[in-house]
């Protein structure tokens, strides 16, 4: 069977009256390329003036078409209208659909910005009082465990452990190295200037084993445990694990957080320690070629040009800065809501957070100890 | 007047690794009538409906849905071929970053024949023909209900006016009371709009009160298609098992077809 296009026709008869016949078909597959002329077309003859519509003669009719016509009415039913039967519903359908709200124009409010500020500097401190909370719990469960040995969760910690920082020694190996050679390399540019070569242990060892080991180590660590960390608890909670484990009496923080943040805290320190070496290692090799200094003198004058408290300095920012990422992490983990857009967001925010935290806690670390730790 | 099938499965083969899934798998949908697919788990109704959607191939046989056999035919015809169905998916698949009106709204957007106003108007319309109130147009997916979202999801499959409708388990995961109002929804759509229907369900409810007639998937074919008081005579085990148990005779019981008959 062919169908026709959809075609409009006035005709006026002899006595004045017009009539404006609608044929052929009028669905949506028609329409598709022919919609906006149509519309024109429509709406001029329903204008013009009172006429009789003849939709008898179209072979097919949907919501789409018969919203077209709709809408050249003016939504609402010309006086004489000669319909088939069974396209009646389509109207019907139309004639229901009332009250069509144009969307909500957007004002512009100029406390907007106060208002989004205040709002954020409020769920900041949300957030940080939760963190605070749930470090409070850890430490509970700590003073628990250590009472009841049993309880000692041992599994998930050295499997923490092995997660966190073995299977992190590559990555953190090649940017440490990398660092190093190219601090190095920019140092020993500007100190061959001044014919301060020697220096160059100076700055490397302090720079890499005080500030930069333990900050490129735990910016690492956070993109990839803390993110692990955040979607794991996450998925946990989608798939309803973590109310499981409540309801058989098994504490969420004692069993699944508290091995993750004591993991992360013995795991960072050795990492920043491997990041360091390493860094130190490509800073030789650098230093070696640029200005030809032997492997032999620079770590020879390593111990001289850097007191022993720099190297604990950088293992207490490891702890520190290790447990800030597992708390974070842990805390919107737990916060993710039960779909998959708020997993997205949380892993993301986990992220975000926990790398900004490194660095303020890093900037407040450096004004404490800025008197500790020279030659 | 029309006679040829809407949907024709011819020899289907359908194989995951040595596991044969579908064995010279024969089925027929006419215009305007409404066939559920039953069978046990792994018996295969996802796989067959989407094979019938084209997003898998089958190992052998064709499929033909409006005539044109989909696995062979070229893509700008396919493409043509997905504008005139509908898809209903089991848990509903909106687009969860946008908006209901715009989960609605986006085939039509994508025709990029109608203006913004039209489109607003038409969605507006559907969300009316499913029962959502326009106040929920502008929620996201995620605050919505699960019978909400089957019927916002219902709502997107028949934006296009589609000729044909795959629902897939329809009221899976809905309680009994929204479960039945949702059929009512199917049923009173599918009598106003006459479009055709091919739903894959293991809700015995669903199937006694939307079904002209049942396909049951078992032993990697379709054994019996047919009305339901056919279906019910025919013997096979899991027939035996699934609507002449206690729960499949609690259903019949409520079916007008096998009481005249």
């Amino acid at each position: 069977m062919l169908v026709r296009d959809p075609v409009v026709q006035a005709t006026v008869t002899g006595n004045g009256a017009r009539t404006v016949e609608l044929s052929g078909a009028w669905d949506i597959r028609a329409l598709e390329s022919r919609a906006r002329a149509l519309q024109v077309t429509l709406q001029d003859e329903a204008r013009a003036s009172e006429a009789h519509w003849d939709l008898s003669r179209i072979e097919r009719f949907d919501h789409i078409g018969a919203m077209l016509v709709w809408r050249a009415w003016g939504r609402c039913r010309p006086v004489r209208l000669q319909l088939k039967r069974e396209h009646e519903i389509f109207f019907g359908a139309c004639e229901q659909s009332t009250g069509i709200a144009a969307s909500p124009a957007k004002r512009f409010d100029p406390l907007l910005l106060v208002i989004s500020l205040g709002r954020g500097a409020w769920a900041a401190t949300g957030h940080a009082l939760e963190i605070l909370e749930l470090f409070g719990q850890l430490l509970i469960d700590a003073v628990a465990v250590t009472r009841q040995p049993l309880l000692r969760p041992w599994r998930e910690f050295s499997a923490g452990v092995y997660r966190i920082g073995a299977q992190a020694l590559g990555i953190t190996a090649l940017v440490g190295f990398l660092i190093g050679v190219v601090l190095s390399y920019l140092s020993a540019e500007q100190l061959r200037l001044v014919g301060a070569d020697v220096f160059i242990v100076n700055i490397l060892g302090i720079g890499i084993i005080r500030e930069l080991g333990p900050v490129i180590c735990s910016v690492l660590v956070a993109g990839r445990s803390g993110s692990a960390i955040t979607a794991q608890l996450g998925v946990m909670r989608v798939t309803e694990e973590l109310d499981a484990l409540s309801v058989m009496g098994i504490s969420n923080t004692l069993r699944l957080i508290l091995p993750k943040v004591a993991a992360i805290a013995v795991a960072l320190p050795l990492l920043v320690l491997w990041t360091s070496g390493i860094a130190l290692v490509g800073g030789a090799v650098s230093a070696k070629i640029e200005l030809g200094m032997s492997f032999l003198q620079f770590f020879a004058g390593l111990p001289a040009a850097v007191p022993e408290v720099n190297l604990w300095l950088g293992v207490g920012k490891g702890v520190v800065f290790g447990v800030l990422i597992a708390l974070i992490a842990c805390h919107f983990g737990l916060r993710i809501q039960p779909n998959t857009e708020s997993l997205a967001a949380g892993t993301t925010r986990s992220v975000v957070t926990s790398i900004t935290a490194v660095i303020v806690a890093d900037a407040i670390l450096a004004v404490i100890f800025s008197d500790v730790g020279w030659s | 007047m029309n006679v040829e099938p809407v949907v024709q499965v011819e020899g289907l083969w359908t194989v995951f690794g040595d596991l044969v899934v579908h064995r010279d798998l024969e089925l027929s949908v006419l215009r305007g009538e409404v066939v559920s697919l039953v069978g046990g788990s792994g018996s295969g109704k996802t796989t067959l409906l989407r094979q019938m959607l084209g997003l898998e191939r089958p190992r052998r046989g064709s499929i033909r849905v409006f005539g044109v056999a989909l696995h062979r035919c070229d893509p700008d015809l396919f493409k043509k071929i997905r504008k005139r169905w509908g898809v209903l998916f089991q848990h509903g698949a909106l687009y969860s970053a946008l908006s209901v009106f715009d989960n609605i709204a986006l085939p039509l957007r994508e025709l990029h024949a109608f203006d913004e106003d039209f489109i607003r108007d038409i969605v507006m319309l559907k969300l009316d023909a499913v029962g959502i109130e326009h106040r929920h147009a502008s929620t996201m997916p995620s605050d919505l209900s699960g019978g909400m979202i089957k019927r916002v999801a219902l709502a997107r499959a028949l934006v296009l006016e589609p000729e044909l409708v795959f629902l897939d388990e329809p009221t899976a995961g809905l309680d009994p009371d929204r479960s039945e109002a949702f059929v009512k929804l199917i049923r009173d759509l599918h009598v106003k709009l006459n479009f055709t229907v091919v739903m894959a369900t293991h809700d015995l409810d669903t199937l006694v009160s939307v079904s002209d007639r049942i396909a049951v998937l078992a032993d990697q074919k379709v054994v019996v298609c047919g009305p339901l008081n056919e279906v019910v005579q025919h013997d096979h085990p899991f027939i035996r098992s699934f609507f002449l148990g206690e729960r499949g005779l609690r259903a019949l019981s409520a079916a007008p077809a096998l009481q005249t008959s």
